[in-house]
């Protein structure tokens, strides 16, 4: 069942030009931060040499353009999740769903699955562009490795966040609006701590981002990826559960 | 009828609803057996959808019981689900899917067998008359035609139990006598409840008619009693319906 709705989100999604534009664009804005850095490391190569143990391709091309990958997802998030819930309700095809012998958490776990699928085959564009530096030398496959965990987590938890945003409206605007402004929350979190050690650090998504970014999976940020995805998924389907009870 | 005991297919007892203060149904008694076409007329925000969203599990009765098929709706949503087809008012349509799609996604939502899928589609289509537009968007059809596609996927999975809420509105006379026609033939061997304001309809359609009012069922009979009776619908359901108007349901 949840490969069905899963299928039936990226079908929808896929069928509209939200989706297309959005990959066009992106892949744009990485290239053409890839190949600035791809300038910059070929200008600076020949002092790098003089250095011992310099910073390889990997870090200087590769790990910029994820980082600049997890703000762009941040910002495109709210676009592609607004509509999971709000327009299916505005459009009075929850009904359908809920009407059907299927879970809330099927229902739920489809359209999370759905756009994960969407944003894997994104990330996948980011991997390819990195693959193709093997043309010119080897890469550091770890924390390759590792920045793609990192992303992948990170951008479940903006799908979870965006999901359950969208359950409370049936205004897909608003439900863009309130993710976004609760992930750029959640990121400011982190620039607002930054030089102090202080507690709220910790709820920052882009700081533990940063970890996985410099090639350190920590499990206490995976830790906190995942109850960040649990969490925002139970809420959502406890949400659609209690409209059923109560509205 | 005393040849074969009909089986009960839908039953609910004392169904109640409320929105914080306001009662949307209060008691409400349904029984219905296979074969059976029940009309469930009543004016406006009478409680005919409260309680269609109530027995499609859209909503939750604040108390009460109800059985599809045997299968305790509350105790087992899923399995109770399986039996019931539902057109809600608003055809719930994906606008940018065709209408082979969107039927087809609808049949495995019912968990229906890949093989079979295909089959039902050949079989629904014509019924409710879209044979030529398997291909089209469904954003470019008429509003007639989306209400079939709406009733098309309430029956795609051959349900024992089948809910239209007001499955005329917005049709032409021609299309009307259709979907009657339809529905006539889907109540032979299964249960419909139909929500309508057309009495009409409910003459030409149901054999058993119930009146809510104000979240009651304030009158119940078959069609064949009403016509024994030589009583009037209409006047039976202004007469119950009229009256306090706006006294409201606090």
């Amino acid at each position: 069942m949840i490969a069905t709705i899963a299928w039936k989100e990226l079908k929808v999604l896929f069928s509209s030009p939200l989706a297309w534009t959005l990959l066009a664009l992106m892949q744009l804005v990485f290239a053409w931060i890839f190949l600035g850095r791809l300038d910059a490391f070929l200008e600076i190569q020949s002092q790098l040499m003089l250095i011992a143990n310099p910073p390889g391709v990997t870090e200087i091309i590769i790990v910029p353009v994820f980082a600049m990958a997890a703000i762009v997802l941040l910002m495109i998030t709210p676009l592609l999740t607004m509509r999971l819930l709000a327009e299916e309700r505005r459009n009075h095809t929850l009904i359908l769903l809920i009407s059907a012998p299927v879970t809330i958490t099927d229902i739920i776990l489809g359209k999370f699955v759905g756009l994960m699928i969407f944003f894997i085959g994104m990330i996948a564009l980011v991997i390819g562009l990195s693959i193709t530096l093997l043309v010119g030398g080897t890469l550091d496959f770890g924390l390759l490795l590792s920045n793609i965990v990192g992303l992948l987590l990170v951008a479940a938890c903006f799908a979870s966040l965006g999901l359950y945003i969208s359950s409370l409206t049936d205004n897909p605007a608003i439900a863009a609006a309130g993710s976004l402004g609760l992930l750029l929350g959640l990121w400011v979190v982190d620039i607002v701590a930054s030089d102090m050690d202080s507690f709220a650090r910790n709820f920052s998504l882009l700081k533990h981002y940063e970890n996985f970014n410099r090639g350190m999976i920590d499990t206490f940020s995976i830790a906190y990826f995942i109850l960040f995805i649990i969490t925002f998924l139970i809420l959502t389907i406890r949400r659609l559960d209690g409209e059923r009870l109560h509205g | 009828m005393t040849e074969q005991v009909a089986s009960i297919t839908v039953s609910a007892q004392n169904l109640c609803r409320d929105f914080g203060k306001y009662v949307a149904v209060r008691g409400v008694n349904l029984e219905l057996k296979r074969g059976e076409v029940l009309g469930l007329l009543g004016p406006n925000g009478a409680g005919k959808t409260t309680t269609m969203r109530m027995l499609t599990g859209n909503l939750a009765p604040s108390s009460g019981s109800m059985e599809i098929c045997g299968v305790d709706f509350l105790d087992k949503p899923r399995e109770a689900k399986a039996f019931i087809g539902y057109l809600p008012e608003t055809p719930p349509l994906y606008q940018e899917m065709t209408v082979d799609e969107y039927l087809k996604f609808v049949a495995k939502l019912h968990r229906m067998a890949y093989h079979t899928i295909c089959a039902a589609l050949d079989n629904v289509k014509p019924r409710c008359g879209l044979d030529d537009m398997g291909k089209r968007l469904i954003s470019t059809l008429s509003k007639g035609y989306q209400q079939r596609v709406g009733i098309a996927q309430a029956i795609i999975h051959d349900p024992d139990v089948i809910i239209l809420d007001e499955p005329t509105v917005g049709l032409d006379p021609n299309q009307m006598r259709e979907i009657r026609t339809l529905i006539r033939e889907l109540g032979a061997v299964r249960s419909v409840i139909l929500s309508t304001h057309i009495l009409s309809e409910v003459e030409a359609v149901c054999d058993r008619v119930q009146i809510m009012h104000q979240g009651r069922i304030v009158f119940s009979d078959t069609l064949a009693g009403l016509k024994q009776r030589e009583a009037d619908l209409e006047e039976i359901f202004s007469q119950l319906t009229a009256s306090n108007e706006h006294a409201g349901s606090y």
